[in-house]
C-alpha cells in the first residue's frame, strides 16, 4: 500500500525524491554509519566504575583571589538590598572575591548532578560546597574531597565539642560544620488547640492523634523522619548494634502504616513550610531554624517547636572542597572567618540554625540578648543531650534503606 | 509514530516512485541530513543508552551504587512486579483525563471553529484565551490549583458544609485532584487540533442533513463526528501520551500524594533519590513501549492511518 502524494507540486517532488532514495546503497551505508555513531555515543553514557585514587587539583589561590561557594537557600545573612553583609566583610578583610551560589536544594539531587565530575576529580564549578553531614561523609569516604590544612584555620579550635571526632573524619580536616541542623516538631499553636483540645504536643505519639488525621507532615529527609520514629521506639540511632536493619524496617513499616491510613498527608523537603503557612499541615517533623523564620514571616509567635522527650536528630551541613577545586587556600580563609565567634553570631542571628562555633553565644549577647537565650540557636547542654546523630550507613544499607523510604513516598 | 511514518513511506515506494534525475536526489538527501542527524543524536542515541542502562547490574562494593553494563533482564521483571499499580494508574489516569479533556474541548472547539466563524475577531480572541494559560509556567499554574483547593480554602470548607466532603476529607492529594490537574493542563492540546478540523467543516453538509430530515443528533453522529475524527485522534494522542508520563500533577509537592504516584513519579524518585538508574530506565522503556503499542492499536482501530 502506498500513501497518496501531496497536492502541492513542490512537496510532491520532495516526497518522490525522498522515497526514491530511501533504499539506495548510499543511503543504506549512511544509515549504518549513523547507527555506529549512535552506539559510540551510547558508550559515553554514564556508567563504568571508579578508577585510581584522586589527587587534589593545583591550588591557584596565590594568584587568583576568588572562590565559588555552593549552598542552600536562606542560609546566609541578607540585607534588604539582597547583599550578604558577613560575606561582604569577608571580602573586604581578605581581598578574596566570593561568588555565592544557591545551588543545593536536596542532598540527593545535588549529588546526582555533580557525582560524575566528583568521581573523575574534575571541577564541579565550586571551590566549596555545603552538603549535609551524611552526604559529606560519602564524599570523604569516596575520596572526593581535599584535606584542609588546619594550620590555616586557627579558629578551627572554636568548634563545639559535639561535632568532634566523627568516624569518617576524626580530626575534621575534610568536612567542617557550617551550621548545625536540629530536627523536632513544629506545630500551629491555634489549630493544634482547636483540633486536639491540648495546648501543645509533648511526644511524637501526639502526632498520631486521630484528631490530626491528614494534617501531619514529615520531612523527606530519611534520617530525620525515620530517626525520630526509631528514637521513639527506644532505638539508639548512634549505635550499630541497636540500629539494625530489622529495627529500621520496623520503623519503615510503622511509617508506611501512618502514611497508608492517611494520618501523615505530606512528606516534603524544605517546602513543608508552605503547608504550615496555608494551614494544610497542623504539626510536622521539621527543622528548628525554619520555625523561627515562620514566626518571623507570620509576625507572631504562631508556631511552636519542641523536641520530643524520646529524642531527636542533629546533623550539620559541612564545608567540603572537592578534589577538582583550585582555591582551597581561599576556602580555608573563608572557613576561618566563619569560625570567628563574632561572625558566627552575626550569621546565626539571621539564619537561626544551631551554630557550631563556641563563643558565638557571648557575641550574640551583644547583638540581641533575646537571641542569645534562644535554645534553638544556642542550645544548652541539657537540650543537646536529647539530640543524636544518625549513625553512618554501609553502602548496602544506604541503598536498601533509601529505597524502602522512597517506596513509602511512592505508595509502593 | 515516527516508526509508523517511516514504514508507510518505505513500504511500496520502490516500485511506484517515478524516475527522477540524479542531481535532485542529492538535494533531497542533503535536505534530510539535518533531520537525520538530529534524530540520530537526540533520539536514537539516547534510546540505545536508555535500553543499555536498563539492563545494567549494580555493584555496591565501593559503598555507593555503581552500575556496570550487563544483561540483567530481571530488572524488568522486578519493576513490573513492584510498581504494577503505579504503571496501571498512569494509563488509567491518562485515559480518564483524556476523556474529560475531550468532553470539555469538543463543544468549545465547535463553538470557536463553527459557530464563531462569522466573527473572526471573536474567534481570534477565544483562541487566544485557550492558549493564554501557556503564558504562565506549567508549574506555577499547577501550584496555584493546589493553593485554591488547599485544606483551609473556602472551596473545601464549602464542600464540607454542604456535605459533599466529610469534615476530615480534603481534595489535595486525591485521585480526583490529580485527574483534574491533568485535564486542566492538557486541555489546549485537545482544543487546538479539534479546532483546526472543525474550522474546515463544511456547514452545507449539516444543512443537507437537516434537509434530509435527519435530527440534529443524527446529523452530528453521521456527519460532524466522522468529519472531525482526525482532530479527535490527534487531540487524544497529544493529550494521552504526555499525561501518561506526567509526574508533576501526581507529585506530592503538587496535587497528589503517596496514593496517586504515577509511573513518572517512580522514575523521578529512582533517578534522583535512590540512584537506581537501571530500574528507572527499565520503567521508562516500559512506558515508551506501552504507549507505542496503545497508540498503534488506537490509530489502526480508528481508521486514521493517514494521520501518521
Amino acid at each position: 500500500m502506498n500513501k497518496p502524494l501531496p497536492e502541492d507540486p513542490m512537496m510532491r517532488e520532495l516526497v518522490v525524491m525522498a522515497r526514491r532514495h530511501q533504499m539506495t546503497r548510499r543511503a543504506a551505508l549512511a544509515g549504518a554509519g549513523a547507527t555506529a555513531a549512535t552506539l559510540a555515543l551510547a558508550a559515553c553514557a554514564p556508567g563504568g566504575s571508579t578508577g585510581a585514587a584522586l589527587t587534589p587539583a593545583t591550588d591557584l589561590s596565590e594568584s587568583e583571589k576568588n572562590l565559588i561557594w555552593h549552598n542552600w537557600s536562606l542560609y546566609m545573612d541578607e540585607d534588604d538590598n539582597g547583599n550578604y553583609p558577613t560575606l561582604q566583610n569577608f571580602e573586604k578583610q581578605s581581598g578574596i572575591k566570593v561568588e555565592y551560589k544557591i545551588e543545593i536544594d536536596d542532598n540527593d539531587s545535588y549529588f546526582s548532578k555533580v557525582q560524575k565530575q566528583l568521581a573523575q576529580g574534575q571541577d564541579i564549578g565550586a571551590d566549596v560546597s555545603c552538603p549535609t553531614e551524611w552526604m559529606a561523609a560519602r564524599w570523604v569516604n569516596l575520596g572526593y574531597t581535599q584535606q584542609f590544612d588546619l594550620a590555616n584555620i586557627p579558629n578551627h579550635k572554636n568548634m563545639a565539642a559535639a561535632y568532634n571526632n566523627p568516624a569518617y573524619d576524626p580530626d575534621r580536616s575534610h568536612a567542617i560544620p557550617y551550621q548545625g541542623i536540629l530536627a523536632g516538631i513544629t506545630y500551629n499553636k491555634v489549630e493544634y488547640k482547636k483540633a486536639t483540645g491540648k495546648d501543645a504536643p509533648t511526644s511524637l505519639e501526639d502526632l498520631w492523634n486521630p484528631a490530626l488525621k491528614g494534617r501531619v507532615g514529615v520531612l523527606s529527609e530519611m534520617r530525620d523522619t525515620i530517626g525520630l520514629i526509631l528514637l521513639a521506639n527506644g532505638i539508639d540511632i548512634t549505635s550499630e548494634s541497636s540500629l539494625t536493619e530489622a529495627a529500621f524496617m520496623d520503623a519503615i513499616d510503622f511509617f508506611a502504616g501512618k502514611v497508608a491510613d492517611g494520618q501523615i498527608a505530606r512528606i516534603k523537603g524544605n517546602s513543608y513550610s508552605e503547608d504550615l503557612e496555608n494551614g494544610d499541615t497542623i504539626a510536622a517533623i521539621a527543622w528548628s531554624g525554619d520555625t523561627v523564620q515562620l514566626n518571623l514571616s507570620a509576625e507572631s509567635e504562631k508556631y511552636g517547636f519542641f523536641i520530643p522527650e524520646s529524642g531527636t536528630t542533629i546533623s550539620a551541613d559541612c564545608f567540603v572542597t572537592p578534589m577538582g577545586a583550585t582555591h582551597k587556600r581561599n576556602v580555608e580563609e573563608l572557613i576561618n572567618f566563619y569560625y570567628d565567634p563574632k561572625n558566627a553570631a552575626e550569621l546565626a542571628a539571621w539564619v537561626n540554625y544551631v551554630t557550631p562555633v563556641v563563643g558565638a553565644q557571648e557575641e550574640a549577647m551583644k547583638i540581641d540578648p533575646a537571641l542569645a537565650e534562644n535554645q534553638l540557636i544556642f542550645p544548652s547542654e541539657e537540650f543537646m543531650k536529647n539530640a543524636h546523630g544518625f549513625r553512618s550507613l554501609t553502602g548496602e544499607e544506604s541503598v536498601l534503606f533509601s529505597k524502602a523510604f522512597q517506596d513509602v513516598m511512592l505508595g509502593a | 509514530m515516527a516508526f509508523a511514518a517511516f514504514s508507510h513511506g518505505g513500504g511500496g515506494s520502490k516500485k511506484s516512485a517515478a524516475p527522477v534525475s540524479k542531481g535532485s536526489g542529492k538535494v533531497a538527501l542533503l535536505l534530510l541530513l539535518p533531520g537525520l542527524f538530529y534524530l540520530a543524536v537526540f533520539f536514537i542515541a539516547p534510546l540505545f543508552s536508555l535500553i543499555a542502562t536498563s539492563l545494567q547490574t549494580m555493584d555496591i562494593s565501593s559503598g555507593f551504587p555503581i552500575y556496570n553494563y550487563g544483561f540483567q533482564v530481571s530488572n524488568y521483571i522486578d519493576v513490573v512486579s513492584q510498581y504494577g499499580p503505579q504503571i496501571f494508574r498512569s494509563f488509567f489516569y491518562a485515559l480518564l483525563a483524556t476523556i474529560a479533556a475531550l468532553i470539555i474541548s469538543y463543544p468549545l472547539a465547535y463553538f470557536i471553529g463553527v459557530k464563531a466563524r462569522r466573527w473572526p475577531l471573536l474567534q481570534g480572541l477565544m483562541l487566544t484565551l485557550v492558549i493564554a494559560p501557556f503564558f504562565i509556567s506549567f508549574l506555577l499554574r499547577t501550584f496555584a490549583w493546589k493553593q485554591i483547593f488547599s485544606n483551609e480554602s473556602w472551596i473545601v470548607s464549602g464542600l464540607q458544609q454542604i456535605g459533599l466532603l466529610s469534615p476530615d476529607q480534603y481534595l489535595v492529594g486525591t485521585p480526583f485532584m490529580v485527574i483534574f490537574g491533568l485535564t486542566y493542563n492538557f486541555i489546549p492540546f485537545m482544543t487546538l487540533p479539534l479546532y483546526t478540523t472543525l474550522e474546515r467543516l463544511d456547514v452545507r453538509y449539516l444543512e443537507a442533513g437537516a434537509d434530509l430530515y435527519a435530527s440534529p443528533r443524527k446529523t452530528f453522529m453521521k456527519v460532524t463526528l466522522p468529519l472531525s475524527m482526525p482532530g479527535i485522534v490527534s487531540g487524544t494522542l497529544l493529550t494521552f501520551i504526555p499525561i501518561a508520563g506526567d509526574y508533576v500533577n501526581a507529585s506530592g509537592l503538587f496535587l497528589g500524594s503517596t496514593e496517586t504516584s504515577m509511573l513518572g513519579n517512580v522514575v523521578e524518585s529512582k533517578f534522583l533519590k535512590s540512584y537506581e538508574y537501571p530500574t528507572a530506565s527499565a520503567l521508562s522503556v516500559i512506558l515508551m513501549g506501552a504507549i507505542l503499542l496503545l497508540v498503534t492499536l488506537y490509530v489502526r482501530k480508528s481508521g486514521t492511518d493517514d494521520l501518521l
